[in-house]
């Protein structure tokens, strides 16, 4: 009997043909996202909050300087540990402990950002020149979560504004809409999907203008690391943390409202606006408290949120006459 | 034929299982005192004895199962105890809510209660366990007679149906969690009414007694 010998290897180039030390990595990056399939889930969190995060010390990532803003809060920093540990970024996990373990996979460089829609000068801008575009400055502002819990981070950057003047938005623009980078070979949480993906936020033209938005690429004199965005992310202080956007490469400019990933996965939770409302409710929990990470422990009461994150007197103008129950 | 240990040997595995259930208790003792609870302490305590206490309760529910399947009888004397330990994490948990949420101001704690969903299927879950471990011993066993205090104990098939909605209902998006709870506590009650269902069907044989 004559069996044929299949001859297919011969038409596989050399350069086709994956090299070891990447098909390794490959597998090993496969076994991790399979474990975070699972494993991400039936633990209890103090075991989950023990095992996790190689945390980032200060001082090991570039320097970033910028000077101090008079923008800035007094309120007492949050530990840089905390800042870097504790995150909630879904494309690398669900767990606030996981983007600390897996985000310095993300690739951060080369990084552009595309500018599309309602605008003058479209096309994309390299983070090196984004980087120069303005000058830096520090900016210390309170950040709110959804979740009920808040920080105060000294971030770098500079006011989301002198992009927007750069790039000249038309007429037509009234609504800025941010996208986030999608790396499905390192972001290992865009296995599941909890979220549309790419994670998409926006803002109304006057808010996107307003001085206090930050385009921010740094927190703590450094640039920033991969769980707080890298290398560049947007900061609104009077919003819940997840409009402030991370890893930003696309920004368009556009006519109508933008669909946002939180609003689209729940639109009676999230609003479009989710500014800091003491007295509006999420429909599941109180937004009239918070813990400050950091300070408010075991002996202290939650304090009390602060109406737009104690940021009104800049930003209450924004709403004038809007019914913010209806438009949260 | 199925393993059967001497009195000695249950108190010894009783023993055992007493200090494995309560290991979590301690460490969370450990880790509030020595700051190894992560960067937010409170949530962590409050998400692992709820965590804790619904695992108590599939715990507790599997042990008839076990001894029908693998025909482990003594099993079912690890029962009271670990019902006990859901109703001690049950209580930990609720004590954190009115503690760390509400500074135990019990006004705004109640209207909480009502006004939340996730929270009032949470607390009543909690307070059907309450007469459940307060009736646990054997005096009350006697007190309410067998079958006064076996009605009054099917009330735990509840809590864990209960708890798991609370905790479906707390999550943000990632429900992979409740989820797996939800299929135990699914498979652990289907197999009851498959039971049930099967020795009531007339003219099949009663079930073997092993």
């Amino acid at each position: 009997m004559l069996i044929k010998k299949p001859t297919y290897h011969d038409d596989i180039l050399p350069s086709e043909i994956t090299p070891r030390d990447l098909y390794r990595r490959r597998r090993e990056f496969l076994k991790q996202a399979a474990a975070l399939g699972l494993a991400g889930t039936m633990l209890p969190q103090s075991v989950r909050a023990q095992t996790a995060a190689p945390v980032i010390e200060q001082g090991k990532l570039a320097k970033l300087a910028g000077r101090a803003s008079p923008l800035s809060a007094k309120d007492k920093l949050t530990p840089h540990k905390d800042v870097v540990t504790y995150n909630n970024y879904y494309e690398f996990g669900t767990d606030k402990h996981q983007p600390a373990q897996y985000a310095h996979r993300l690739r951060s460089r080369p990084w552009s950002v595309a500018i599309e829609g309602e605008v003058k000068n479209k096309g994309p801008i390299d983070i090196e020149d984004l980087l120069k575009l303005a000058p830096m400055e520090e900016r210390i502002y309170r950040m709110r979560c959804v979740e009920g819990w808040s920080m105060v981070i000294p971030w770098v950057g500079y006011s989301f504004a002198e992009l927007v003047k750069r790039v000249q938005p038309t007429a037509r623009a009234k609504y800025v809409a941010f996208t986030t980078a999608l790396q499905p070979d390192t972001m290992i949480g865009l296995r599941l999907p909890v979220l549309e993906w790419p994670y998409v936020e926006g803002l109304r033209m006057d808010e996107a203008m307003h001085p206090l938005t930050l385009l921010c690429f740094g927190l703590y004199g450094e640039v920033l690391p991969g769980q707080n965005g890298a290398p560049v992310r947007l900061v609104v202080p009077w919003k819940y943390g997840f409009k402030s956007i991370k890893s930003i490469d696309k920004i368009t400019f556009m006519e109508s409202m933008p669909k946002t990933s939180w609003n689209v996965s729940a639109a009676h939770e999230y609003g479009f606006y989710s500014n800091v409302n003491p007295a509006v409710d999420h429909p599941r929990w109180s937004q009239a408290t918070e813990r400050r990470i950091g300070e408010d422990g075991f002996f202290t009461p939650k304090r009390k949120t602060l109406m737009f994150n104690g940021y009104a007197e800049q930003v209450a103008g924004l709403y004038k006459g809007m019914d913010l129950k209806k438009f949260y | 034929m199925a393993w059967l240990p001497g009195s000695r040997q249950i108190s010894a595995i009783k023993a055992a299982v007493f200090a494995f259930a309560l290991l979590p208790f301690l460490r969370l003792a450990w880790g509030a005192f020595s700051g190894g609870l992560g960067t937010n302490p409170i949530e962590t305590l409050t998400r692992d004895t709820g965590w804790w206490c619904l695992f108590m309760l599939l715990a507790t529910l599997a042990l008839t199962p076990l001894r029908k399947l693998a025909g482990l009888h003594w099993v079912l004397r690890m029962r009271r105890m670990l019902g006990l330990y859901a109703f001690f994490y049950g209580a930990l948990h609720f004590t954190t809510f009115i503690w760390f949420d509400h500074w135990f101001d019990l006004m705004e704690m109640f209207k909480d209660v009502i006004k939340r969903p996730f929270i009032t299927v949470g607390f009543i879950a909690f307070i059907i366990m309450l007469p459940l471990a307060l009736t646990s011993t054997n005096a009350m066993v006697r007190r309410l007679g067998g079958r006064n205090w076996q009605r009054l104990h099917r009330l735990v098939y509840l809590v864990p149906v209960l708890g798991v909605l609370h905790y479906w209902w707390l999550v943000k998006a990632d429900v992979r969690e409740p989820l797996i709870f939800g299929a135990l506590l699914a498979l652990l009650l289907g197999l009851r009414l498959w039971w049930r269902l099967r020795d009531r069907r007339p003219g099949l044989a009663q079930p073997s007694v092993r």
